[in-house]
């Protein structure tokens, strides 16, 4: 069994906590002196940083949500001077306002060696040749896990996503033993391996999928195809990048980077912390980070967090997949879409908000099309000017989501509501 | 002269134009022509009627997108090069045509051929200055 850092990876539960008080009390002192929005809300709780003094204390500091990273846009959050930031990475956000997170360079050195564990428990080494097609930019996924595997010392490629057959190339004229991407791109890559009949040109060993949510009969589908071990990994930008947790051999849930991301579940509607084993809310007090360090940051994301011993050694908490999400939004091909920023783009362009998201996935393939009833205004005689308004409003919905949609016209009042609301989201993927 | 056409938005699924044509039967308006255009997502159905007002009041409460748009009806001899002769008259004053579509008549030897054009009052003019007939909403029941 391999790790990347067995100290922590596998240090003791009393270690472990005594590492994360430690840490925690410092960040809370560091985010109080350097962040005046974390003051304000600090004080409004009448609490000071002498408050926090271990792990106990940290359910009494207040929670972070999405809201509050958009009204502290761009610098209210940042917790050192700008010049010591050296990277931006961005999510997109429901009002065309995105979120951004600051990082130094130990940050970055934080974040890839969250990855490098991930590379690792697959079975990653210096000897690997990591294939990495998720998108690079200001998405996490692309510089999250090229970074990764620079520390493991494998030699990458850092191919970004698209361009199918170049990806078969490198692949196979490289010999790529581990994949990097999203699972639904990954089965994808899967069959047009298959039609290309190309599967015996091929080195991969394992994959590393992660950024959207994906079955068990999907895992079992892209590792016999491929031919493969496949591993979920999870992260959000807001808390650093993927690598906040990976699998590891035993392929039953996330190891989480406790020494720098402490994970709580609580119950969504009152905020209480529940016990491990327990469903609920996923939280996040990221402890080791300089430029962007966050408090009990509310993830929206459902899981199940739990100690159990696990035979691969390492002693880190486990999350189990994410199951559901306490809003709306929904993950479609990677990407974050909520109903709201639909409804912004509706509104802006002047349509009223009649509209509903159908969303499948066909191939292991996402589809995504957005229902807009037709109104008078939008109407023409010609074919040419109705067109012209779905272009454009085709145009808008890209450059608010970051993904192409389907936008199709309706007949008006055909989209279904249900005592007298309507039915915005029809989700028919089976994950 | 301009005429009232309805265009009306369809959907592009079985029974769609079934249901539009029932419910225009249901205002108890006559539709003396039509034309459909397709996308691969929805129609607009073209139509001259003999009471346009009452039929968008209708339809629109019964839940269609009606617009009504101001085209121009030419009288042409039903003969063989009649429409090329105008379409030639159209295109040397530089007027492009959005669509056209055309229907027979009660008037012996002649066919009406419905003109959508950017600016009805320069065809007219183009139309009048060729000896070209254009006709009244009312000629079209005569």
């Amino acid at each position: 069994m391999s790790y990347y850092q067995p100290e922590m990876e596998c240090a003791t539960r009393e270690s472990m906590r005594a590492l994360q008080s430690e840490r925690l009390v410092k960040t809370v002192g560091h985010v109080y002196r350097n962040v005046a929005y974390y003051r304000q809300l600090m004080e409004e709780r009448g609490l000071t940083p002498d408050d926090i003094r271990s792990l106990d204390d940290l359910h009494k500091l207040p929670f972070l949500t999405k809201n509050d990273l958009r009204e502290a846009y761009p610098y209210g959050l940042l917790a050192l001077p700008l010049e010591e930031a050296v990277r931006i990475q961005s999510t997109s956000g429901t009002t065309g306002k995105r979120v951004v997170a600051f990082y130094t360079q130990r940050d970055i050195d934080v974040w890839e060696e969250c990855c490098a564990r991930a590379i690792v428990a697959a079975g990653g080494s210096k000897r690997d040749v990591v294939h990495v097609c998720y998108g690079y930019g200001l998405f996490t996924g692309g510089p999250g896990l090229n970074g990764g595997s620079h520390k493991v010392g494998a030699l990458t490629l850092p191919m970004s996503s698209g361009n199918t057959e170049r990806q078969l190339q490198f692949m196979t004229d490289l010999s790529a033993t581990i994949l990097c991407c999203t699972p639904s791109y990954a089965a994808f890559l899967a069959e047009s391996i298959e039609q290309h009949g190309i599967q015996d040109q091929l080195s991969l060993k394992a994959g590393i999928f992660g950024a959207e949510a994906w079955s068990e009969e999907m895992r079992h589908d892209i590792e016999s195809k491929l031919n493969i071990k496949a591993y979920d990994i999870y992260g959000l930008t807001e808390v650093s990048g993927p690598g906040v947790s990976f699998e590891c051999s035993e392929q039953a849930g996330m190891h989480v980077n406790e020494d720098h991301f402490i994970p709580e579940i609580i119950d969504p509607d009152t905020g209480e912390v529940l016990p491990d084993g327990v469903q609920g809310e996923l939280v996040f007090t990221s402890i080791s980070k300089e430029a962007f360090p966050l408090l009990r940051y509310r993830t929206r994301d459902l899981c199940v967090l739990t100690r159990d011993k696990c035979a691969c050694g390492r002693t880190l908490v486990k999350m189990s997949r994410i199951t559901g999400r306490t809003d709306d939004m929904l993950i479609i091909r990677g990407v974050n879409v909520f109903p709201s920023q639909i409804e912004t783009v509706l509104m802006n362009a002047g349509y009223p908000a009649n509209y509903q998201i159908l969303v499948d996935r066909v191939h292991y393939t996402d589809t995504f099309e957005i229902q807009v009833e037709m109104t008078p205004e939008m109407f023409s005689d010609t074919v040419k000017e109705v067109e012209a308004r779905e272009i454009e409003l085709l145009t808008s919905m890209r450059a608010m989501l970051g993904i192409s949609p389907k936008v199709t016209l309706v007949a008006p009042r055909s989209i279904a509501r249900s005592e007298g609301k309507a039915v915005r989201v029809i989700d028919k993927r089976k994950i | 002269m301009t005429i009232e056409q309805l265009s009306i938005f369809v959907e592009n699924g079985p029974g769609c134009l079934a249901d539009l044509t029932e419910a225009i039967c249901a205002t108890g308006v006559n539709m003396h022509a039509m034309s459909i255009a397709d996308t691969a997502d929805f129609g607009i159905l073209r139509a001259i009627v003999s009471d346009p007002k009452t039929a968008k009041e209708a339809l629109t409460a019964a839940g269609y997108v009606v617009t009504v748009t101001p085209v121009i009806a030419a009288a042409i001899q039903d003969t063989p090069g009649s429409l090329a002769k105008v379409l030639r008259v159209l295109a040397d004053e530089g007027i492009s045509i959005e669509y056209i579509y055309a229907f027979i008549t009660r008037r012996r030897g002649y066919a009406y051929v419905v003109f959508r054009v950017e600016d009805n009052d320069r065809a007219l003019a183009v139309f009048s200055k060729n000896g070209i007939d254009t006709i009244r909403a009312e000629d079209i029941d005569a």
